[in-house]
C-alpha cells in the first residue's frame, strides 16, 4: 500500500496520455452498458469520467484487491448521486475491483450491478446503496469520523450531483460537518447545471454555490473536471488543505454528456439509453484503448 | 372467459397526467406540484395548460409536502407528484404531521410504485408504501388497476375532501377497465363473479388476477376476482360477502406482504369471518434490476403463482 500522502505533484506527458486513454474506454464501456438494457444515465456519468478515472487510478490510496467494508487504511469513496452507477462501475472493474466482463450484466436480473449501486448484493467497492438522492454527504461525514475515532489518516471522497444539492439533507450534512471540524473529508460536486427536467438554474437555481458552501463553513475549491490535467490539479490542491480543520468541498464544472458531441449542451441525456445508430455515432468518437468488455 | 378483453396498452402513471389535466380544467382550486420528475409523471400536459398552477420544486420531496399543505390554507387542492418512494418513505413525517394530522386536503401521487419500475432497481422500488399510508389514520389510499381507472381516480380524488394517496405505475400495462365504468372511491368491483374461491386484487395485479382466473376456470374452479382499487377505507362489506360465498381468500398486490392490500384483507377476515387466506406478495424482501415480468416472474407475483395460491388456499377450506 502506498504510505499517505504520497501522491505526485506533477503528472507527466505519459501520464496524461494513459489517463485520457482510460477515459475513452470508460466512456466506451458507459454507452455500451446503457444500451444493452436500454435504460441508465449516461450524461452525468460521461460528464464525471476524468474525475472518476483520476481518483481510482492516480489518486485513492487504495488496494482493489483487497477491498473490504471497513476500508481501513484506505481512501474511501461514496457514490451520493448513484444514478451515473455506469461510471463508477466501469472504473471499478477497469481499476480491478471485480472482472470487467461483469459489466455486461448491468442493470440486469440477478446482477452485482444494479441500477443504482448496492451493498445488498456485494459488489466490491460499493460501501452503502445510494439512488436517492441526498444522502451520500451525511454517510461519508459518518465514514470520516469513523476514521478520525480509528485513528486512520486515510481520506473519505463522496461525490454529488448539483440537482441533487436541492435536498435539504445536505446542507444539514453540511452544516455538521464543520460543526464537528470534519476535515479529512473531500467532496466534489458535478456542477454541469443540469438535472432532469432542465436546466438547475430553471429548475430551482443554487445561487451562489461558492458562497453558500463557505458560508457553511467549507474550504471551496473549484475546478474544470474535463480537464485532466486540472482534476488532478484540484484533486492534490483540495487533499493539501485536509487536516486543517475544516472540510473541503471541490465545486467541478463538467459537461454533461461529455465526449460524445451529440450528448452535450442540454439536460436531455441524463437518463436517456442511445439506439443502435446513435451508439455507433458515439463510439466512433471514442477509441477503443484496453479492449470492450 | 375473461370478460375483460385487453383494449390496448399503457402506462397507469399516463392516466394520471390525463385525469390531472382534466381535473385542472374543471376545478380552478386544482394546483399541482413536482419535484423534478415533470416527464416521469406525466404532468407535462398540466404544466403547460396551466403555468401559473404548476409549481416546479426542484429535488425536495419534504418542502414539497409541506408547501402543498400549506397550499391548501386559503383553499387550493394540491396535487404532489414524484415516485412512489420518494412520495412516501422520504417524506413520512412531513405527511404525518402537516398533512394528515392536519388534516389537510392532499392529493400524494405517487408512480413508479413496485417492482414493475425495473431497472432503476431495489432504492427505487418501493414495497412498504401502501402499509405506510394506511397506518395514517383519515388517510384515503387508492391504487388503480389500469391506464383508465387511474384517470377516473384522479378526477375522483380531485373532488374527494380529504389527504389521498394515489399509488400507481411506471411500464406499459393492459388497459381493461371500461372507461365508462363507475368508479367510486371505497367501493370494490367485482370482476368476475365466482364460487369457489375470492380473489382480491390491486394495481397492476389486477390483471394477473384476471389471468388466473380465466386459467382457472379450465381446471373448473371459479374464481371471483375483486379489484380492491381502494384499500382505505376498505370496502368491508365487499369483502364479507364474498368470503361468505367462496370461504378463501387469495391476495394480490405488488407490495411486501407485511402491510399491504393482505394484511387489510386478513384483518377484516379475522375479526368477522375467519376463513383460510393466501398471499400473493413479496416475501420480506427488497427488489432489484430486471424487466418487469422478469421480476413479478422471480418475486412470485405472476399469474401462474396466483393460480398455485388459490390451489394452497382451496385445500386448507
Ligand atoms: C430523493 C430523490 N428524488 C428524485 C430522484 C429522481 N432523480 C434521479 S436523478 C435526478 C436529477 C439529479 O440531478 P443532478 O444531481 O444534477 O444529476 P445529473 O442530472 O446532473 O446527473 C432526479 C430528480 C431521486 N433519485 N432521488
Ligand atoms: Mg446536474
Amino acid at each position: 500500500m502506498p504510505a499517505p500522502n504520497a501522491a505526485p505533484s506533477k503528472v507527466s506527458r505519459a501520464s496524461l496520455d494513459e489517463l485520457a486513454r482510460t477515459c475513452s474506454q470508460v466512456r466506451r464501456d458507459i454507452l455500451r452498458m446503457v444500451h444493452a438494457v436500454q435504460s441508465g444515465h449516461p450524461g452525468g456519468s460521461l460528464g464525471c469520467t476524468e474525475f472518476m478515472v483520476a481518483l481510482y487510478f492516480k489518486v485513492l490510496r487504495h488496494d482493489p484487491k483487497a477491498w473490504n467494508m471497513d476500508g481501513v487504511g484506505q481512501d474511501l469513496f461514496f457514490l451520493s448521486n448513484g444514478h451515473i452507477s455506469p461510471v463508477w462501475y466501469s472504473v471499478l472493474a477497469r481499476s480491478g475491483h471485480f472482472p470487467v466482463k461483469e459489466l455486461a450484466t448491468f442493470r440486469r436480473l440477478d446482477s452485482r450491478l444494479q441500477g443504482h449501486p448496492t451493498t445488498h448484493e456485494g459488489l466490491p467497492g460499493v460501501r452503502m446503496a445510494s439512488g436517492s438522492l441526498g444522502q451520500g454527504l451525511s454517510v461519508a461525514i459518518g465514514a470520516a469520523l469513523a476514521k478520525r475515532l480509528n485513528g486512520d489518516t486515510h481520506l473519505v471522497y463522496s461525490l454529488h450531483g448539483d440537482g441533487e444539492l436541492q435536498e435539504g439533507q445536505v446542507w444539514e450534512a453540511a452544516m455538521s460537518a464543520a460543526a464537528h471540524k470534519v476535515d479529512n473529508l473531500i467532496a466534489t460536486v458535478d456542477w454541469n447545471g443540469r438535472q432532469i427536467d432542465g436546466d438547475v438554474d430553471q429548475v430551482m437555481p443554487l445561487g451562489d454555490l461558492p458562497a453558500k458552501w463557505r458560508s457553511f463553513g467549507w474550504d471551496v475549491l473549484e475546478m474544470n473536471g474535463n480537464d485532466m490535467a486540472d482534476v488532478l490539479r484540484g484533486l492534490e490542491e483540495a487533499r493539501s488543505r485536509t487536516g486543517q480543520g475544516r472540510p473541503v468541498v471541490i465545486l467541478m464544472r463538467t459537461e454533461m454528456g461529455q465526449g460524445v458531441d451529440f450528448m452535450t449542451g442540454s439536460h436531455h441525456w441524463h437518463g436517456v439509453a442511445p439506439n443502435d445508430a446513435q451508439l455507433d455515432r458515439a463510439l466512433a468518437q471514442l477509441p477503443e484503448t484496453l479492449g470492450d468488455y | 372467459m375473461n370478460p375483460y378483453p385487453k383494449l390496448d396498452e399503457k402506462d397507469t402513471r399516463s392516466g394520471f397526467g390525463a385525469g390531472l389535466l382534466e381535473a385542472g380544467q374543471r376545478d380552478p382550486r386544482v394546483v399541482a406540484l413536482c419535484a423534478d420528475l415533470t416527464g416521469s409523471l406525466k404532468m407535462d400536459a398540466f404544466a403547460k395548460a396551466f403555468p401559473d398552477r404548476f409549481l416546479q420544486v426542484g429535488i425536495a420531496e419534504a418542502n414539497m409536502m409541506g408547501i402543498a399543505a400549506g397550499l391548501t390554507i386559503g383553499g387550493r387542492v394540491p396535487f404532489t407528484g414524484t415516485f412512489a418512494n420518494f412520495s412516501t418513505g422520504r417524506v413520512y413525517d412531513q405527511i404525518r404531521q402537516s398533512i394528515a394530522y392536519a388534516g389537510k386536503n392532499v392529493k400524494i401521487c405517487a408512480s413508479h410504485a413496485g417492482l414493475t419500475l425495473g431497472e432503476d432497481g431495489a432504492t427505487h422500488q418501493i414495497l412498504e408504501d401502501i402499509g405506510m399510508m394506511r397506518m395514517l389514520p383519515g388517510m384515503t389510499v387508492v391504487v388503480p388497476a389500469d391506464f383508465n381507472q387511474t384517470r377516473q381516480a384522479t378526477l375522483a380524488i380531485a373532488v374527494h375532501e380529504g389527504p389521498v394517496y394515489l399509488r400507481f405505475g411506471r411500464p406499459k400495462w393492459p388497459v381493461f377497465i371500461p372507461a365508462d365504468m363507475p368508479f367510486e372511491i371505497g367501493k370494490a368491483q367485482v370482476l368476475v363473479p365466482g364460487t369457489d374461491v375470492s380473489i382480491f386484487a390491486c394495481g397492476h395485479l389486477v390483471w394477473r388476477a384476471l389471468e388466473a382466473a380465466e386459467a382457472l376456470l379450465r381446471e373448473g374452479i371459479r374464481a371471483e376476482v375483486i379489484n380492491v382499487h381502494t384499500i382505505k377505507p376498505l370496502d368491508t362489506a365487499a369483502v364479507l360477502s364474498s368470503v361468505e360465498r367462496t370461504g378463501c381468500a387469495v391476495t394480490c398486490e405488488e407490495h411486501n406482504r407485511h402491510g399491504g392490500l393482505g394484511d387489510a384483507i386478513a384483518q377484516v377476515l379475522a375479526c368477522h369471518r375467519p376463513a383460510p387466506q393466501e398471499y400473493v406478495a413479496v416475501n420480506d424482501r427488497f427488489g432489484e434490476s430486471g424487466t418487469p415480468d422478469q421480476l413479478l416472474r422471480k418475486y412470485g407475483l405472476d399469474t401462474p403463482d396466483i393460480v398455485a395460491a388459490v390451489r394452497r388456499v382451496r385445500a386448507r377450506r
